[in-house]
């Protein structure tokens, strides 16, 4: 699904390096998770993938299902099948949240020529997934994060995710700033849509969501590449030690 | 209307000669109870003269096309559905600048006077005696308005509406044009007595030149919510003058919508008199340079004379290919105007960079206990808005156009009324669709 090879990435108006060569394959169906300390590139990365500006990408690939991400527009990729769920939703006064939704679903439809869905049939789709997140009506009419909550921000972004079914999630921090109960409805929304067809990446500091998506690989990264790969219990080491540990090993 | 201008055609005049010019060209009708409204209008503009461009007033904005003889021509772009056209509304329509009775709607509605300037006027004894040239006299000060004096001296047709209860349906003004070289002049007065209430609609171009002046008296507790979408073609030149005097706890909203028209420039006088009356002026404006020359000014004076009273000024303008944008905008609190609160806020949202948006806002304030604030700003799109629109799938241009409508929402507000609203987010959804392409 998701292949990255020697991804090398600088930051374009400065001679700064972020990304370091870093490899990383995600298989349909399957959950990977990203742990590492603050600065080690883990948001750059998310960032590269969806096409943010303000990075080059100076060596390496990125591929979704064969198709060179890093040649597309941020709207190909989406359409494509990527989706970011960022570690800050950015929020937009005046545009009322269904009416985002919408376009970007319709938008995406579109794309892949499909056809557009009707403003009744989108009703329905949203308001289901919506109840399932605890996400009420006044907060789909509100205007798009604003006035939402650090928790409200994140099932908002897993809302989106819900409705716009991307075949590849990336979930920058989702779960930081939540509390115990907003951090299981988030859980619960990335494990509604686990299928077999469908691949995660899943960047977080604690262990704590990771008891509730279990994710069948962790990588730590460290000074923008892969550092080391294993299980589940990796997650519980890096809760327990620290990174300390870790990086003084592979050091 | 056809005018007999005897200068070149093209060329602007200024100062008195081109006042004396216009005052030839503009034919005086036949006056009745406006007769000395009229004659103090006409001194007041040989005095002051017709503006140029060195005169401060007018220092961002070139009145030039205002001043040629004739007007450059302007053809009514085709509108597949008239804006508010599903609306329940009385209409009164204007064809090139003089009433067309045929195409307007009985002019019956419960609690609303209307006559036509253009025969009311050459009566002796009318309510309006006491409006007509009142308030756009007192506008003169502190800055003359010419035009505004011209159209007090030289319309001769518009509207003279007074309501005394609350107006059952809206009451619309259609300006439509027929042709492309027709000049406009138009004068409305409208009295709100206490208590009564009404919503207004302008629409349409006009005329390819127009010169708009509307005074409204609101009487203690009257309401006037007032919506006014400028109408379609590229060419279209346009001065309006709003004078409005507010009696206590009347309230005021204006809102207008421009999308087009070579040059424009709306100026809105505001005489806050009553205690705690409420008076918000506001406008969207979207100019793009490519449809040919896009000149749009807002000049606002909101004068605070009374205790406890609101202003809102919220203007926003979307600009490129070269569009130029205006905003001078004054406060001035009156000494004695305690807890006056007085806002205004001026922004203009750059698509690229030969676009300008020159702006001044100023406080004048004589009270110590007044809450009142101010600014203006310029920018662009919004880069990490716009990658979190594209990365859900939005494309570029749409995403352009869904932050163009964030940034014009805080002047939308200012609808009072949501349907009247839906309909003017529907025309902006239009114009930026048209332009997505
Ligand atoms: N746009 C940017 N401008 C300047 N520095 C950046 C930018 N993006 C990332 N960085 C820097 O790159 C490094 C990695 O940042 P980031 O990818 O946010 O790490 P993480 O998400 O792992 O905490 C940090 O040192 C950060 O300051
Ligand atoms: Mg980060």
């Amino acid at each position: 699904m998701l292949k990255i090879k020697d991804l090398q990435v600088k930051l374009a108006e400065e001679d700064k390096v972020i990304l370091k060569g870093l490899d990383l394959e995600v298989a349909a169906g399957a959950v990977h998770a990203i742990m590492g300390p603050n600065g080690s590139g883990k948001s750059t990365l998310s960032y590269v993938l969806a096409g943010r500006d303000g990075y080059q990408v100076t060596e390496g690939s990125a591929t979704l299902d064969g198709a060179d991400l890093l040649a597309m527009e941020p709207e190909e990729r989406a359409a494509a099948g990527l989706f970011l769920a960022f570690q800050y939703p950015v929020e937009i006064p005046g545009v009322g949240n269904m009416t985002f939704l919408r376009t970007a679903l319709n938008a995406q439809r579109k794309a892949r020529g499909q056809a557009e869905v009707g403003a009744g049939d989108f009703l329905k789709l949203v308001r289901d997934k919506a109840r399932a997140l605890k996400i009420d009506a006044e907060m789909l009419k509100r205007p798009v994060n604003v006035g939402f909550s650090g928790g409200e921000k994140k099932r908002n972004e897993i809302l989106q995710m819900a409705v716009l079914e991307p075949s590849m999630c990336i979930l920058d921090e989702t779960d930081s700033g939540l509390d115990v109960d907003a951090m299981r409805l988030v859980a619960d929304g990335v494990n509604a849509l686990r299928d077999a067809g469908r691949g995660f990446l899943v960047i977080t500091h604690y262990q704590r969501l990771l008891d509730h998506i279990r994710p069948d690989v962790v990588h730590i990264m460290a000074d923008g590449r892969i550092v080391k790969t294993g299980g589940p219990e990796l997650a519980l080491e890096v809760e327990k030690n620290g990174y300390t540990d870790i990086l003084a090993e592979v050091a | 209307m056809a005018r007999e201008g005897q200068a070149a055609a093209g060329r602007a005049l200024a100062g008195p000669a081109a006042a004396e010019a216009a005052l030839a060209a503009w034919p005086a009708p036949k006056a009745g109870f406006t007769a000395a409204a009229r004659a103090e209008a006409e001194a007041r503009l040989r005095v002051a003269g017709l503006p140029g461009r060195r005169d401060e007033y007018w220092r961002f904005t070139d009145p030039a096309p205002l001043l040629t003889p004739e007007p450059a021509a302007s053809a009514p772009l085709r509108v597949d559905r008239p804006i508010f056209e599903g609306f329940d509304k009385l209409r009164l329509v204007f064809v090139d600048g003089v009433f067309d009775a045929a195409a307007s709607d009985d002019p019956a509605l419960a609690g609303v006077e209307i006559a036509r300037l253009a025969e009311a006027g050459a009566a002796d004894i009318h309510w309006a005696r006491g409006l007509y040239g009142v308030l756009e006299a007192a506008g003169q000060s502190p800055v003359a308005r010419p035009f505004a004096a011209l159209n007090t001296a030289r319309a001769a047709d518009g509207l003279l509406i007074r309501v005394s209860g609350v107006a059952p349906r809206p009451l619309h003004i259609s300006y439509r044009q027929s042709d492309p070289g027709s000049e406009a002049m138009l004068h409305h007065c409208i009295r709100l007595e206490p208590g009564a209430e009404m919503t207004l609609i302008e629409t349409g171009t006009a005329a390819a030149r127009a010169n708009l002046v509307m005074e409204v008296d609101l009487g203690e507790g009257a309401r006037l919510h007032h919506i006014r979408p400028q109408g379609r073609a590229h060419g279209r030149r346009v001065i309006s003058h709003l004078f409005a005097r507010l009696g206590a706890a009347a309230r005021l909203k204006s809102f207008t919508l421009s999308m087009n028209g070579a040059f424009t420039r709306n100026e809105a006088v505001i005489d806050i008199a009553g205690d705690h009356a409420v008076a918000h002026v506001a406008g969207a404006t979207l100019g793009d340079g490519a449809d040919g020359r896009f000149v749009h000014d807002d000049t606002v004076f909101v004068s605070h004379g009374a205790v406890g009273c609101e202003s809102r000024q919220v203007f926003k303008k979307v600009l490129k290919n070269g569009a130029t944008g205006v905003f001078q905008g004054k406060i001035l609190v009156r000494p004695g105007a305690q807890k006056t609160d007085g806002y205004q806020i001026s922004q203009a949202l750059l698509l690229d960079e030969d676009s300008q948006f020159l702006a001044k806002p100023e406080l004048e304030i004589y009270a110590d206990d007044v809450k009142c604030s101010h600014g203006s700003t310029t920018g662009a799109i919004d880069e990490t808005a716009l990658f979190y629109l594209r990365s859900r799938g939005v494309t570029r241009a749409q995403a352009v156009s869904l932050l163009v409508l964030s940034f014009l929402a805080d002047a939308i507000a200012e609808i009072e009324d949501a349907a009247l609203a839906a309909e003017v987010v529907a025309r902006l959804e239009d114009w930026l669709a048209r332009r997505e392409a």
